[in-house]
């Protein structure tokens, strides 16, 4: 065997595999052995089931043996972030309320992954009910950054992105509601796809925010997450709000990559280059990616999204309205934690949540009551909606101008444990670049752009796409991946 | 801008059935106040006019055949439940006060 863990991809470990050069067992053996020497110091994973992993890889192994593999990818390792549920394995969403419960069913996502013949290696920590922005919400312990473990990995997919940024795992899924795919992409150095709303089954996502909730790869290279997206995408009948449109063929358009990006219009919104508190690592980076682009042929527009301003007051609203209700199923009563000796049915209901839920999902439990109560429901929630319509229509006149608009995924680098703790606006506020098109439904992507000098912490960098069109956002991803300064984002670690 | 926001945080997380204790609830009140006044802003907009968006997907009406489906059997559902009697049931705290059932 000769090829670098640290450096491979799903398809690197599917060009070894395919050559016969080592075996789904070997592969999944050298990331157990690298989880076990690395989990102490990051713990992105609540739960890693070697046994159930070893079974799997040798089941892969015998199907390639005996000219029965799945797909080429059939024996690759892949990490779930744990809401994306699986047959047999726990999914706790990182809350106490769902501690030791086992999914009865796959979610479409890991049936499409399981088709192809990937193996689970673990459920990825998370942000309690994916609510977070650093990780620091899990009910269990927080996830390091693999860059600098005194620092968050971002959220709510923490677990996944440093997971794939450590090379515990080459590639994982996550979920991304306001950002929490393409924000810990950034803050770990690694690719983040959030695809069109609607383009990836929710079925089997335990719901947060049903109209925003969108599941995505997170992973070392754009080509990667065309896979995954080829792989998860498309039409399913358990969601009622899966779009019909095809979708696939994502990888093989990379792989006709044009060399450079001439008559690619890319959208600068003068908005984000002017936002609060934007720090000048991540200008500069803006800066360099600028000018790579332009170096690769593409042709910068300015355009404008007037109402970003507006997007995470929108998005508080929304989000938490819908997560009131979605969060409302759980209550101790048909599966999870049940509080002891509830004097009567009310009791329990009271005293499983309050106990059940941690502080940021209490928070937001409430907000999302309070919006929606008699009184309130059109000063805020009718009024939140009415905003969307208009950040939305931001974006459709924008995509009038170009094909893709080019912004930073955060305002700063990865920030240090308990930095935004004491203040929940501020680590709201860490979203505003990213939480816009999850209300608009537009798909958009994190790639690594730039290190910062004084942190030596990795920056991305945020495309985003009119709704479907994931192939131009891989297409310039992609020549952006190849084309800019530095070619690979590989912690010490 | 800067409007005293009227949230009670005790009634609110009585609808919610969240039960807090006096001091999460302190914070709370607080934490919420700011947030609903960050929030606040949405008010400068003139939104007289403009449809709500609901949903990031335009569609409506989605239907399915009225066909019957695989269920998951009783035996793998209830093996999540805090507790059943005989492994057939969920069992329930008591849900009307007064008389001990039998």
């Amino acid at each position: 065997m000769s090829f670098d863990i640290k450096k491979m991809t799903i398809h690197s470990a599917s060009q070894v595999l395919e050559k016969g050069e080592t075996t789904s067992s070997q592969l999944c053996r050298l990331y157990l052995d690298r989880i076990k020497e690395l989990e102490p110091k990051l713990h992105s994973f609540l739960v890693v089931n070697e046994t159930a992993t070893m079974r799997m890889a040798e089941e892969a192994d015998k199907r390639r043996a005996s000219g029965k593999k799945l797909s080429v990818y059939d024996g690759v390792p892949i990490a779930l972030k744990d809401c994306i549920v699986a047959e047999g394995q726990t999914c706790s969403c990182a809350s106490k309320i769902l501690q030791n419960v086992k999914s009865p069913y796959d979610s479409t996502a890991a049936a499409r992954l399981r088709a192809k013949g990937f193996v689970f290696i673990g459920r990825a920590n998370m942000d309690e009910f994916a609510m977070g922005s650093s990780c620091e919400n899990s009910a269990y312990f927080n996830t390091a950054n693999p860059w600098d473990t005194q620092r968050v990995p971002g959220g709510s997919s923490g677990g996944s992105a440093a997971a794939v940024a450590a090379s515990e795992v080459p590639a994982a899924l996550g979920s991304d509601t306001g950002g929490s795919i393409r924000q810990p992409a950034a803050f770990c150095g690694v690719v983040g796809l959030k695809p069109t709303y609607g383009r990836v089954s929710r079925y089997g996502l335990v719901a947060f925010a049903s109209s925003l909730d969108q599941i995505g790869p997170i992973t070392k290279d754009v080509t990667d997450a065309a896979i995954i997206l080829d792989t998860i995408g498309g039409h399913d009948k358990m969601d009622a709000s899966s779009l019909p449109s095809p979708c696939g063929g994502f990888a093989d358009a990379l792989s006709k990559l044009p060399e450079n990006l001439s008559g690619v219009r890319i959208g600068l919104p003068a908005e984000y280059s002017e936002a609060e508190g934007l720090a000048p690592s991540v200008k500069e980076a803006v800066r360099k990616t600028k000018e790579t682009l332009r170096k690769s042929g593409a042709e910068l527009v300015e355009v404008s999204l007037p109402h970003t301003k507006y997007a995470v007051a929108t998005y508080y609203i929304i989000a938490t309205a819908e997560a009131s209700a979605n969060l409302a199923r759980f209550d101790g009563i048909r599966y999870g934690a049940r509080t002891e000796n509830p004097e009567d049915l009310n009791a329990c209901y009271f005293k499983t949540r309050g106990k059940g839920f941690g502080k940021e999902v209490r928070r937001r439990i409430i907000l999302g009551t309070y919006v929606l109560s008699s009184g309130y429901y059109d000063a805020y929630y009718i009024r939140a909606q009415k905003v969307r319509t208009l950040i939305r229509r931001d974006f459709e006149e924008a995509f009038k101008k170009c094909d893709v608009i080019l912004t930073p995924v955060t305002p700063t680098p990865a920030f240090k444990f308990g930095e935004k703790t004491a203040d929940p606006l501020q680590m709201y506020l860490a979203d505003i670049f990213t939480i816009a098109l999850n209300l608009s439904g537009n798909c958009g992507i994190s790639v690594p752009a730039d290190i910062d000098s004084a942190s030596g912490m990795p920056i991305g960098m945020q495309f985003i796409a009119p709704a479907l069109a994931e192939e131009k956002l891989l297409t310039v991803s992609r020549r952006f991946e190849l084309d800019r300064e530095i070619k690979e984002f590989i912690p010490a670690i | 801008m800067g409007a005293k926001v009227d949230i009670d945080v005790g009634y609110v997380a009585e609808l919610a059935r969240l039960e807090l204790d006096e001091k999460a609830k302190e914070q709370l009140q607080k934490e919420l106040e700011a947030i609903l006044e960050y929030i606040e802003q949405l008010k400068e907009l003139d939104v007289s006019g403009i449809e709500p968006t609901a949903h990031a997907a335009q569609l409506c009406n989605v239907w399915r055949e009225d066909a019957a489906g695989k269920t998951f059997p009783r035996e793998k559902m209830l093996e999540n439940a805090p507790d059943t009697i005989d492994g057939e049931l969920i069992k329930v705290p008591q849900v009307m006060p007064g008389e001990e059932m039998s």
